[in-house]
């Protein structure tokens, strides 16, 4: 190896040219992904549009009580008496019976408001995120519950085991400051 | 010169991948929905409640995150360089795993973050977050001025196999080699899966999130207590036989500014350090090479360079024609797969995912097209991981036959984890600490 007097040899000058093009690379490489970079960091949600209700959502979160749970757009429902996200099929009696709903937790509570309607209020602590009520509500009615990610108890997972689980691609990642996806309805 | 052509082919991996288009875009819609029973008019001045949204974690602490994962790394690089105190890197270590492992549960990680950034090159619809980049570049940056120091004592996964390494056994250098030959494959595999869009395997397979999280699947407790035992005897080994980031770390450390030395002096080849290292990083001095090996060995060099061609091209072929078991990672290929066994007759009942994917009303021709993209995409993915692979097989070949002269017992630039303990095994190190006490009493 061909050494000089002021200490500088072959491997050296590779050693250091390739440790700047290295510096440089990794400077190409933030100065080309800043354009696009996104100040904000992404948070999962679920689309209720393309949402099935399969289920998944109960038992793929990395967590032992989902993130996932129910949520009730009171403006799209419909207050119904005979509520199909409420009541299991062929319910026994009209009535808050456990017999007669089906939530297998029980974690839809049913008020009167005034004749003849009802309002349907989710006990978070309680919901699992199954959805079965979803898929009651979006096949009989309004379609006014739905599943989404509440973000108070959501990890913020790199790879969120239940969007791998998703069998409609419902879940994506969303803007931070947008973290929900809900139901609305537009009125004149 | 083997660091420069693995840093080239890492890089040009990373770079040169076609992008790839598709994937949801993240903007939040606000859908709304047709009415079978119009919402009623109150007449009791009945008030509608409104659903709450609890707010996600707010984004200022990503870059908390970002400093603390800064202050960290700068704070190991002053440990393992000038403090030179194991005592205090282990303390670090600690507190990184408390503060990344079981407060910020593991996400986002530099690990994980190689996804990420595979993902947002590729699809046109990611953006990656900038504390996931800074994430990303920070330890890198850090590794080409300081060694793996990020790996010392700012890992987490590495902190907690740090912490159980208790009876380390040495692994014989060619079984260390062979192993590490998976981390290879596994980062490969994880940017090609990132970039097809399919999924992030680095975050679905990480051993230790599900301690972190302090739940989770069976199957993942399971193998990470498998290797929280392995740990016992084999140090670190994720780190050294599985994690994508460390095989890129270790490329940079080769040319890093700064280095671990054991002593903090002269080596005198007293050979005290030389089982020290639980991660066989310490090599010895080499012995002059006999003379009548050297023919024999260029012939072998020769030999394996003109094989480097040939071993890209065919570990490259053997990627692309696992283009159909790899191309199933993918969500849509799978559905494909199964539509087309319901149309031909031979699946009996729909899936859930084909149940949903015909509620869309979508054109089965739409979705034929989407899949032979994809699976494009895997061919082109699988002849380069796979080149990539056969690369590093060959590099590693010519690496061997080529020897270099060492005169003293130096820490392994590209697989020394930093961690320090090595450093009170020299007795110079003990002098040198003697002469110090030794001048803060006589002050």
């Amino acid at each position: 190896m061909a050494e000089n007097k002021n200490g500088i040899n072959r491997r050296h000058f590779l050693r250091d040219g390739l440790w700047a093009a290295c510096l440089t690379g990794l400077g190409g490489t933030a100065g080309f992904l800043s354009k696009k970079t996104n100040a904000q960091n992404t948070v999962w949600q679920i689309d209720p549009e393309i949402c099935v209700a399969c289920g998944n959502c109960a038992t793929y979160c990395v967590q032992e009580e989902s993130a996932v749970k129910c949520v009730h757009a009171y403006a799209v429902c419909g207050y119904c008496r005979i509520c199909f996200g409420f009541f299991g099929p062929e319910p026994h009696d009209i009535n808050e019976g456990a017999e007669n709903q089906l939530c297998p937790t029980g974690a839809i509570k049913r008020t009167f408001v005034e004749d003849p309607y009802y309002q349907y209020t989710i006990d978070e602590p309680l919901c699992m995120g199954c959805g079965k009520c979803v898929k009651g509500c979006n096949t009989f009615g309004n379609g006014s519950l739905f599943l989404q990610v509440r973000h108070d108890r959501c990890l913020n997972c790199n790879e969120c085991s239940i969007a791998a689980a998703c069998p409609s691609g419902a879940f994506k990642r969303v803007p931070a400051d947008k973290p929900y996806l809900l139901k609305r309805v537009d009125r004149a | 010169m083997i660091r420069f052509a693995y840093i080239i082919i890492g890089t040009a991996v990373l770079l040169l991948w076609f992008p790839q288009s598709g994937g949801p875009s993240g903007i939040a819609s606000v859908p709304t929905v047709g009415e079978r029973f119009p919402p009623p008019d109150f007449e009791s001045g009945y008030e509608l409640p409104s659903p709450t949204t609890p707010a996600p974690r707010q984004s200022v602490y990503e870059y908390v995150d970002t400093v603390v994962l800064f202050a960290a790394l700068a704070l190991s690089s002053y440990l393992v360089l000038r403090t030179r105190s194991r005592r205090a890197i282990l303390a670090l270590c600690v507190f990184s795993l408390f503060y990344f492992g079981f407060w910020r549960k593991g996400c986002v990680c530099p690990i994980g973050a190689i996804q990420n950034i595979a993902l947002s090159i590729f699809d046109r619809d990611y953006a990656v977050p900038i504390a996931v980049m800074l994430f990303f570049l920070l330890p890198l940056v850090f590794t080409l001025f300081f060694g793996r120091t990020f790996c010392a004592a700012v890992c987490p996964l590495g902190a907690i196999q740090d912490l159980v390494v208790l009876r380390p056994v040495s692994v014989p250098e060619w079984l260390e080699s062979g192993l590490r030959l998976f981390a290879y494959v596994y980062l490969a595999a994880a940017v090609m899966f990132a970039a097809t869009g399919s999924a992030f395997i680095i975050c679905r397979y990480d051993p230790f999130i599900s301690f972190f999280h302090l739940s989770g699947s069976l199957n993942m407790l399971i193998l990470g207590a498998c290797f929280l035992f392995v740990g016992i005897f084999i140090g670190r080994p994720y780190c050294r036989f599985v994690c994508p980031y460390g095989v890129i770390l270790r490329q940079l450390s080769r040319i890093s500014k700064w280095q671990v030395a054991i002593t903090p002096d002269e080596c005198i080849k007293c050979r005290l350090c030389e089982d020290s290292c639980p991660f066989g990083a310490i090599r010895a001095p080499t012995a002059d090479w006999p003379a009548y090996d050297y023919n024999k060995s260029k012939k072998r060099l020769a030999f394996l360079i003109l094989l480097l061609p040939v071993l890209v091209l065919s570990c490259g072929w053997i990627g692309s024609r696992l283009r159909p078991v790899t191309s199933r990672v993918h969500a849509t290929v799978r559905l494909a797969d199964q539509i087309y066994l319901e149309e031909t007759g031979q699946a009996e009942e729909t899936t859930d995912a084909s149940a949903a994917f015909r509620a869309t009303g979508k054109e089965i021709k739409v979705l034929y097209a989407e899949v032979e993209d994809i699976q494009a995409g895997f061919g082109l993915g699988g002849w380069l991981s796979g080149g990539f692979v056969g690369l590093v097989i060959a590099l590693k070949l010519i690496g061997l036959s080529c020897r270099r002269r060492r005169t003293d017992y130096e820490a392994d630039r590209a697989g020394c984890l930093a961690c320090g303990r090595c450093f009170e095994y020299c007795p110079k190190e003990h002098a040198k600490l003697k002469e110090a006490k030794q001048a803060i009493g006589e002050s």
